[in-house]
C-alpha cells in the first residue's frame, strides 16, 4: 500500500513562498514524476513528502492517514538521494543492513535480504568493498539497495540519475523501471529532464514555481498540453510555438506545432524559409529553419535520408490537425 | 613528477630543505648525547670528563622519575580526553544555525591566541587564588571552604588550564570537518529510522575520526613539553612534576647539565613510544 494524498500544501522558507498550495493524490503502486526545470521546488515538494521539511501548512495523508506530524523514519518510506549518501565508512553490505539493523531486524533476515537484494542489483560481488571503490552506477544500486530492504510502502528518488553519464543513464533508467514493474510499489521520482518523465512515469506532474502545470500521463501530456509551458517543456526537440498573424489565422494568441508535425520539402508548402543548422541523428534529421517570419527558428524533425544544405531554401508544410491552439493566457482551448 | 628526470630534479630542491631540518633535529639531539655521556657541572667545576652510563641509571633510579613519568601521561591523556570530547560536543553546538555565531566562533577560538605563561597567571590568581579567586568567591557564595586548588588538587588544576588552552584547537578542527559532513547523509539515516544519538554514533563520528587523530597526535606533541603552566603554577611541587619539568630541574636547579641531558634523551624515548602507540591505535584512521 502506498497511495500519498497532499491536501492545500504549502511550504515557505522565510517570506519566500516555493510552494503554493498545491492539490495532488499519487495513487498505489503508480509512478510519478515531478518535473519541472531547476528551482521550481520538486525537491522541496519531494522532502516535504519525506518529512525531511516541514510543512508551513497544509495536510499530507499516507494511506488515508494523517502523517502530518509523523516523523521521517515511520512514514514508510525510503528514498534515495541525489548524491547518494551512502555511508562512506561501512562497507555495503553494512550500508544496506542499516535501515535493518536500526529497526532490529533479526540477522538471519538481515543476510537473506542484504543476499537478495544484492542479487537483484548485480552487487554480491561488491558487498564487502567501501563506497568510494564504487563506480557511479553501483553506488547508485547501493543506494537502491538500501532503500528496497526497507519494503517501504513508497520509494522517493530525487534526481537520481543526474551524477551519472549518459550512456549510464539509459542503464539505469531501464533498471529503475524493471524494478518498479517487480515491486509493484509506488514511485516518486523527481527529475528535470522531460526524457527521463517521459520514457519512465506512469503519470507526470510538471511543477513551475511550486505550481501543477498539468498533471497525466505522457502520452496524454505530449497530445494535449495544457497550456504553452507545457507544451514547450515535454516533447523532444520542442514544440514551435508561433505567435502574430499566423497564429490568428487559426483564431488562437499562439499556435504550437510539434517539429515531427511539419513535412519540409523542397518543393512548395505554406511556410517557407532557409536551413540553418542540420543534426543528423541517423534514425531523423533536425532542420532548424530560420527566416520563416514565424518564429526566430521553426524545428523541422525530417526521416534521415532527407538531406538539405545550410542556407537551401525550404518549404514547411504543418499538419493541420496536429496544431494546438493556445489563447492569451497561453491556455490551451478546442 | 614520473619521470626519472623530474625526480631527481624533486630531489635537488627538496635537498636544502631536508638538510637544514636534519641539522636542525641532529645538532642538538647530538649534543644532548654527547653531554649525557659525561659529568659536567657549570658551576662545580665544569667539564669532570667520560661517564658512561652513569647519569642514566642515576636519572632512572632517583624517585622522581616515575612520578614525573606518571605525571606526564595523567596531564597529556586527561588534556587529550577533556579537549577531544568537549571539542566534539563544542563543535557541534558551534555548527548549529545561530544568533551571533561568527562573534562566538571567535570568542571559543581567542584562548588560543593568549600566551601559555599569561593564561596560566590568570588561572592562578584570578580564578583558583584560595583567597581572592573567582572559584574561591563561588565556593564561599555556597558556604562551601574555598580549595585550595594548586596544592589540594594540583594535577586537576593543571590539566584545567592546559585543557582551556588547547580546546579552541580541537574544537576548530573539528569544526571544518562537521562543516564537511554531508548534510543528506543524516537525512538518509534520518529516514532509515536511526534516532539523534545513533546517527552521532554512526554518521558523524566516524565522519571526525580522522580530524580526531589529527587533533591527538598534534596536541601529544605540544603536550609532552608543556612547561611554562607548571613553572608559573606549582613550580613542579605537589606532584605536578613532569618529565619535562624534571629535565629543566636537573639541568638549571641542579646545574647538572650530564643528569638533565640524560634525561632528555629519556624525554625522546618516552615521546616515541607513545608516538608509536598512537599510531597502532589511531594512525589507520589517516589512510585514505
Ligand atoms: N533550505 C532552504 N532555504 C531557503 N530556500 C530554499 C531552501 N531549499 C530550497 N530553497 C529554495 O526553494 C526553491 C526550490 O528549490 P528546490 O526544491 O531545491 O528546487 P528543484 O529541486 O526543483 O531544483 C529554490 O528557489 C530554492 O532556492
Ligand atoms: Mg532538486
Amino acid at each position: 500500500m502506498g497511495q500519498i494524498t497532499l491536501e492545500k500544501v504549502t511550504k515557505k522558507f522565510g517570506n519566500v513562498e516555493v510552494i503554493p498550495p498545491l492539490d495532488l493524490t499519487i495513487h498505489d503502486g503508480e509512478f510519478t514524476v515531478f518535473v519541472g526545470p531547476s528551482g521550481c521546488g520538486k525537491s522541496t515538494l519531494l522532502r516535504l513528502i519525506a518529512g525531511l521539511e516541514d510543512m508551513t501548512s497544509g495536510t499530507l495523508r499516507i494511506d488515508g492517514q494523517d502523517a502530518t506530524a509523523i516523523p521521517p523514519a515511520k512514514r514508510g518510506l525510503a528514498m534515495v538521494f541525489q548524491s547518494y549518501a551512502l555511508y562512506p565508512h561501512m562497507s555495503v553490505r553494512k550500508n544496506i543492513a542499516f535501515p535493518m539493523r536500526m529497526a532490529g531486524v533479526d540477522q538471519a533476515t538481515q543476510n537473506a535480504k542484504i543476499d537478495a537484494a544484492a542479487k537483484a542489483l548485480n552487487l554480491t560481488d561488491y558487498l564487502d568493498r567501501r563506497p568510494g571503490q564504487l563506480s557511479g552506477g553501483q553506488r547508485q544500486r547501493v543506494a537502491i539497495g538500501r532503500a528496497i530492504v526497507r519494503e517501504p510502502s513508497a520509494f522517493l528518488f530525487d534526481e537520481p540519475l543526474s551524477n551519472l553519464d549518459a550512456a549510464l543513464r539509459v542503464g539505469m533508467r531501464l533498471e529503475i523501471s524493471e524494478l518498479h514493474k517487480k515491486l509493484a510499489t509506488t514511485m516518486v521520482y523527481v527529475t528535470h529532464d522531460q526524457v527521463e518523465a517521459m520514457t519512465m512515469a506512469d503519470k507526470i506532474v510538471v511543477l513551475r514555481a511550486g505550481h501543477i502545470e498539468q498533471v497525466g500521463s505522457p502520452l496524454e501530456l505530449y497530445h494535449t498540453p495544457r497550456n504553452t509551458f507545457v507544451a514547450g517543456f515535454i516533447g523532444s526537440p520542442k514544440m514551435n510555438l508561433i505567435d502574430g498573424a499566423e497564429a490568428e489565422k487559426h483564431d488562437a494568441h499562439t499556435i504550437g506545432i510539434r517539429p515531427e508535425h511539419i513535412d519540409v520539402d523542397a518543393q512548395g508548402g505554406p511556410w517557407q524559409g532557409k536551413v540553418g543548422v542540420a543534426e543528423h541523428l541517423g534514425s531523423d534529421t533536425f532542420f532548424h529553419i530560420h527566416d520563416t517570419g514565424l518564429a526566430e527558428t521553426i524545428t523541422v524533425r525530417a526521416p534521415g535520408e532527407v538531406s538539405f544544405d545550410h542556407g537551401d531554401t525550404v518549404f514547411l508544410t504543418p499538419r493541420d490537425d496536429k496544431i494546438h491552439r493556445f489563447n492569451a493566457e497561453g491556455l490551451r482551448f478546442s | 613528477m614520473a619521470t626519472q628526470h623530474s625526480r631527481s630534479a624533486a630531489r635537488l630542491m627538496m635537498a636544502p630543505a631536508v638538510i637544514l631540518l636534519l641539522g636542525w633535529m641532529l645538532v642538538p639531539l647530538t649534543m644532548t648525547l654527547y653531554f649525557s655521556f659525561k659529568k659536567y657541572l657549570p658551576l662545580r667545576g665544569g667539564d669532570l670528563g667520560w661517564v658512561g652510563f652513569d647519569n642514566y641509571t642515576r636519572f632512572i633510579t632517583s624517585s622522581a622519575f616515575w612520578p614525573s613519568i606518571q605525571a606526564t601521561l595523567i596531564i597529556v591523556g586527561s588534556v587529550l580526553a577533556i579537549t577531544v570530547v568537549l571539542g566534539v560536543l563544542l563543535a557541534i553546538l558551534l555548527d548549529q544555525p545561530m544568533w551571533g555565531q561568527g562573534v562566538v566562533r571567535i570568542l571559543v577560538i581567542a584562548p588560543f591566541f593568549v600566551m601559555p605563561t599569561v593564561s596560566a597567571l590568570v588561572w592562578k590568581n584570578m580564578f583558583m587564588d584560595p583567597v581572592n579567586g573567582l572559584f574561591a568567591h563561588l565556593w564561599n557564595a555556597f558556604g562551601l571552604t574555598p580549595v585550595e586548588w594548586l596544592s589540594q588538587a594540583s594535577l586537576t588544576s593543571i590539566v584545567m588550564i592546559v585543557s582551556w588552552q588547547w580546546l579552541p584547537f580541537a574544537t576548530l578542527i573539528l569544526l571544518t570537518a562537521i562543516q564537511s559532513l554531508d548534510s543528506e547523509q543524516l537525512e538518509a539515516a534520518e529516514m532509515d529510522g536511526a534516532p539523534p544519538l545513533y546517527r552521532f554514533a554512526y554518521i558523524t563520528l566516524p565522519h571526525l575520526a580522522r580530524a580526531i587523530t589529527i587533533v591527538v597526535l598534534i596536541q601529544t606533541i605540544f603536550l609532552l613539553s608543556i612547561f611554562a603552566e607548571i613553572l608559573v603554577t606549582t613550580q613542579g611541587s605537589f606532584g605536578t612534576k613532569t618529565l619535562t619539568y624534571l629535565v629543566y630541574q636537573r639541568v638549571l636547579e641542579s646545574q647538572n647539565v650530564g643528569l638533565g641531558s640524560a634525561g632528555g634523551v629519556y624525554a625522546v624515548i618516552l615521546a616515541n613510544i607513545i608516538a608509536l602507540f598512537l599510531m597502532r591505535i589511531v594512525g589507520k584512521n589517516l589512510d585514505a
